[in-house]
C-alpha cells in the first residue's frame, strides 16, 4: 500500500508535474508503445524460430533462424568448428579478469603478472589457428583492447612530449598527432596492409593482424594524446613547483603528482576515445580482415539466406553496444568514485 | 648560506631582477617586503631554480647555482618553500602530502616517513587532520600542513612567499605563530610578507624591493624607524 503510494506520487512528480509536462508524457508514452508494439510483433509473435529461409521469407515477422543457423559464424568468422572451445575459452579468461581488475584497489604487482600470464594463455589458445583463420567478437576483442591498451600509455607520452622543453621532441609529438589526426583510419590501415610490406626486406612477412593492429595503436595513440593534453593543461602550474621544490625530479613529478591529478580530470572523454576505437576496429573489414563487421556482412551473403540483414546487423549491433555501454558505465563509475574521494 | 652577486633576470626583454647583491647567513630570518611586480617573488624562486638567472653568480649553501641538473636538484631538497596557494597535492591524503618526497627523493622507509610525518603535524598541531584530504582542511590548516610537508626533507633554508596573503584574517595568526616558532628554533627564513608585525618580531633583516632593485636592507628597529631611502618611507606610509 504505501509503495503504490509512492509510487503514484513518483509518477506525478516525474510525468504529471504540470499540463505542458503531462501533455509531453502523454505523446512519448503513445510513441513508445507503438514501437514497442511493432517490435513485439516482429521479433517474438510473427517471428520464424526454426523455419528455413522460405518459411522466413513467408512471416512478416523477425528471420531468427537466420541468427540461429549463423551466429556461430558471426561471433568467430572462419575458426575451425572442432576447436572452437579455444576462442571461447580465451574470450572466457580475458573477460572474467578484465572485470576483476575493474577496481583500482585491485591493481598491484601480482595482477601485472597475472594478466601477463592470463595474456599469454589467451595468444596460445587462439594460435590453435593461425591467425588468418581468427575473426568475429575475439578479433574485435584483441583489436580494441589491445590497442586501447597501448595506445592510452603512448598517448601520455605523446601529451607530455608535446610539452617537452626540447624542441626536437616537442615538434616531433605535434607533428605526429597532427598528422595522424589529419587522416581517416582508413587510409592508416591501407598503408599498413598495403604499402608497408613495399619497405620490409624481402622474404620477411608480418602477419596482417599484427599491421592491423600497429595501425590501430598509431592511430588510437594520436587521439589519446589530445585527450591527456586536456587533463595535463588542467593541472595547476603550482602543483609542479611545489613537486619541484620538494626535490622530485621531471619523471617522479609526472608520475606521482601531474599524471594521477590530469588523468582523472579527462576520464570521460578517455572512455569516449576508447568507446569510439572499439567501434572503428570494424573499419579493418576493408583489408579483409574477419572482424565482428565483416562476418555479419559476409553471412548475409550465403545465397540460401539471402535478404536478412536487419537480423544480422541488429545482432551485430547488440553484442557491440553490450560492450560500448560497459565502458559508458564504467566511466561514470569511476567519475562518481573520485568526485566522493575528493569531497 | 647565500651569496647573490650581481644578480640580473629577464622576461622576454622585461627585466625583473636588476643587478641583485645579497647574501644570508646561516640562522638569518630576513623579511622582504615591496609593492606588488617589484620582483620579489622571483628573487625567492630563483633561490631553489623554480626560476632561473640569466647574469650574475647565485650560491645556496656552498653550491653554485648553474645550469648543472644536480646541483639544481641538491639544492631544491636543502631548500624548503611554501606558496601562497599552499599548492598541496589534491589527490593525496595530508600524510601522504607528507611523505611523498621523503619516500621516493630520499628513499626512506614507509614507517620512517610517516613516523617523521606525523611528528611534524603534532609540531604544527593539526596531526589529527592526517587522513583527510587537503580539500577538506580550512585554508589555515591548509598552509600549516604545506609548511609540516616542506620540513619532511629536512631543509636547511626555508623560502616564504606571501605565505598568510590568501588566508581568511582570522587563521592568519595560527600559520604566523608556527612560522614564529619555527624561527625560535633556528631555522635560517627568508620571508617575502608585508605582516610588519611579524616582521618587527621576527626578522633580523628587513628589505625593501621595487622595480626589481634592493632599494633598503636594513634591521627592523632602522627600517621602521629611520629608513634610509625615501621609498621606503612612502611605501611604509601606505601600509602601517
Ligand atoms: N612567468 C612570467 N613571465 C613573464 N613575466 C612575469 C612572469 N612572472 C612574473 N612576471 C613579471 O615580473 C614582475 C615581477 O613579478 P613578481 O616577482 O611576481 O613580483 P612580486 O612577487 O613582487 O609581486 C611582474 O611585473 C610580473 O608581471
Ligand atoms: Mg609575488
Amino acid at each position: 500500500m504505501k509503495q503504490s503510494l509512492a509510487f503514484a506520487k513518483w509518477v506525478k512528480k516525474s510525468f504529471l508535474k504540470n499540463s505542458k509536462q503531462t501533455f509531453l508524457s502523454i505523446i512519448l508514452l503513445c510513441l513508445i508503445s507503438i514501437v514497442l508494439e511493432k517490435l513485439l510483433y516482429w521479433l517474438f509473435l510473427n517471428s520464424v524460430w526454426l523455419g528455413d529461409a522460405n518459411a522466413c521469407r513467408e512471416a512478416s515477422g523477425a528471420c531468427l533462424s537466420f541468427i540461429r543457423e549463423k551466429f556461430v559464424f558471426i561471433l568467430f568468422g572462419l575458426y575451425p568448428r572442432e576447436i572452437l572451445w579455444r576462442p571461447i575459452l580465451a574470450m572466457i579468461l580475458f573477460l572474467t579478469l578484465l572485470f576483476y581488475s575493474l577496481k583500482f584497489e585491485r591493481w598491484n604487482k601480482s595482477l601485472v603478472v597475472v594478466w601477463l600470464f592470463n595474456m599469454g594463455t589467451c595468444t596460445w589458445l587462439m594460435y590453435g589457428a593461425p591467425s588468418d583463420k581468427w575473426g568475429g567478437l575475439p578479433l574485435t576483442l584483441i583489436l580494441s583492447s589491445v590497442g586501447i591498451f597501448i595506445s592510452y600509455p603512448l598517448g601520455i607520452l605523446l601529451a607530455l612530449g608535446r610539452r617537452s622543453s626540447l624542441p626536437i621532441i616537442r615538434v616531433f609529438c605535434v607533428c605526429y598527432i597532427e598528422l595522424i589526426r589529419g587522416v581517416p583510419l582508413i587510409s592508416v590501415l591501407f598503408m599498413a596492409s598495403v604499402l608497408f610490406p613495399l619497405f620490409l626486406p624481402e622474404g620477411m612477412i608480418i602477419p596482417k593482424l599484427l599491421r592491423a593492429q600497429v595501425a590501430i595503436i598509431l592511430f588510437a595513440a594520436a587521439y589519446m594524446a589530445e585527450v591527456v593534453r586536456g587533463g595535463l593543461a588542467a593541472v595547476e602550474k603550482g602543483q609542479i613547483e611545489a613537486a619541484q621544490s620538494l626535490g622530485l625530479n621531471y619523471y617522479q613529478s609526472m608520475r606521482f603528482i601531474v599524471l594521477p591529478q590530469a588523468l582523472k580530470y579527462v576520464i570521460a572523454p578517455t572512455i569516449n576515445t576508447a568507446i569510439g576505437m572499439f567501434k572503428d576496429t570494424s573499419l579493418v573489414a576493408i583489408i579483409a580482415l574477419f572482424d565482428l563487421s565483416l562476418t555479419t556482412k559476409t553471412a548475409l551473403k550465403d545465397p540460401d539466406w539471402l535478404g536478412f540483414s536487419v537480423e544480422a546487423y541488429l545482432f551485430a549491433s547488440i553484442i557491440y553496444f553490450i560492450f560500448c555501454f560497459s565502458m559508458g558505465r564504467y566511466s561514470l563509475a569511476l567519475e562518481k568514485k573520485f568526485v566522493e574521494n575528493k569531497a | 648560506m647565500i651569496k647573490m652577486q650581481n644578480v640580473s633576470k629577464w622576461f622576454d626583454d622585461f627585466q625583473v631582477l636588476k643587478n641583485i647583491n645579497f647574501s644570508v647567513n646561516s640562522g638569518e630570518k630576513i623579511v622582504i617586503c615591496g609593492p606588488s611586480g617589484s620582483g620579489k617573488s622571483t628573487l625567492i624562486r630563483c633561490l631553489n631554480a623554480l626560476e632561473e638567472h640569466q647574469q650574475g653568480s647565485l650560491e645556496v649553501d656552498g653550491l653554485l647555482l648553474t645550469n648543472n641538473l644536480k646541483n639544481q636538484q641538491k639544492i631544491k631538497q636543502t631548500v624548503g618553500m611554501v606558496f601562497q596557494q599552499f599548492n598541496l597535492f589534491p589527490h593525496l591524503t595530508v600524510l601522504e602530502n607528507l611523505t611523498l618526497s621523503p619516500l621516493v627523493v630520499k628513499k626512506n622507509s614507509k614507517v620512517e616517513a610517516e613516523t617523521k610525518a606525523i611528528e611534524l603535524l603534532e609540531r604544527v598541531k593539526i596531526a589529527d587532520q592526517a587522513s583527510k584530504y587537503p580539500a577538506q582542511l580550512s585554508g589555515g590548516q591548509q598552509q600549516r600542513v604545506a609548511i609540516a610537508r616542506s620540513l619532511c626533507m629536512n631543509p636547511k633554508l626555508m623560502l616564504f612567499d606571501e605565505p598568510t596573503s590568501a588566508l581568511d584574517p582570522e587563521m592568519v595568526k595560527e600559520v604566523l605563530d608556527v612560522m614564529i616558532t619555527l624561527a625560535a628554533e633556528g631555522m635560517t627564513m627568508i620571508c617575502v610578507t608585508h605582516e610588519m608585525n611579524f616582521a618587527k618580531e621576527v626578522a633580523d633583516r628587513i628589505i625593501f624591493m621595487d622595480e626589481g632593485k634592493i632599494i633598503e636592507d636594513s634591521s627592523p628597529d632602522i627600517f621602521f624607524t629611520n629608513p634610509k631611502e625615501e621609498r621606503t618611507k612612502e611605501f611604509l606610509s601606505q601600509i602601517l
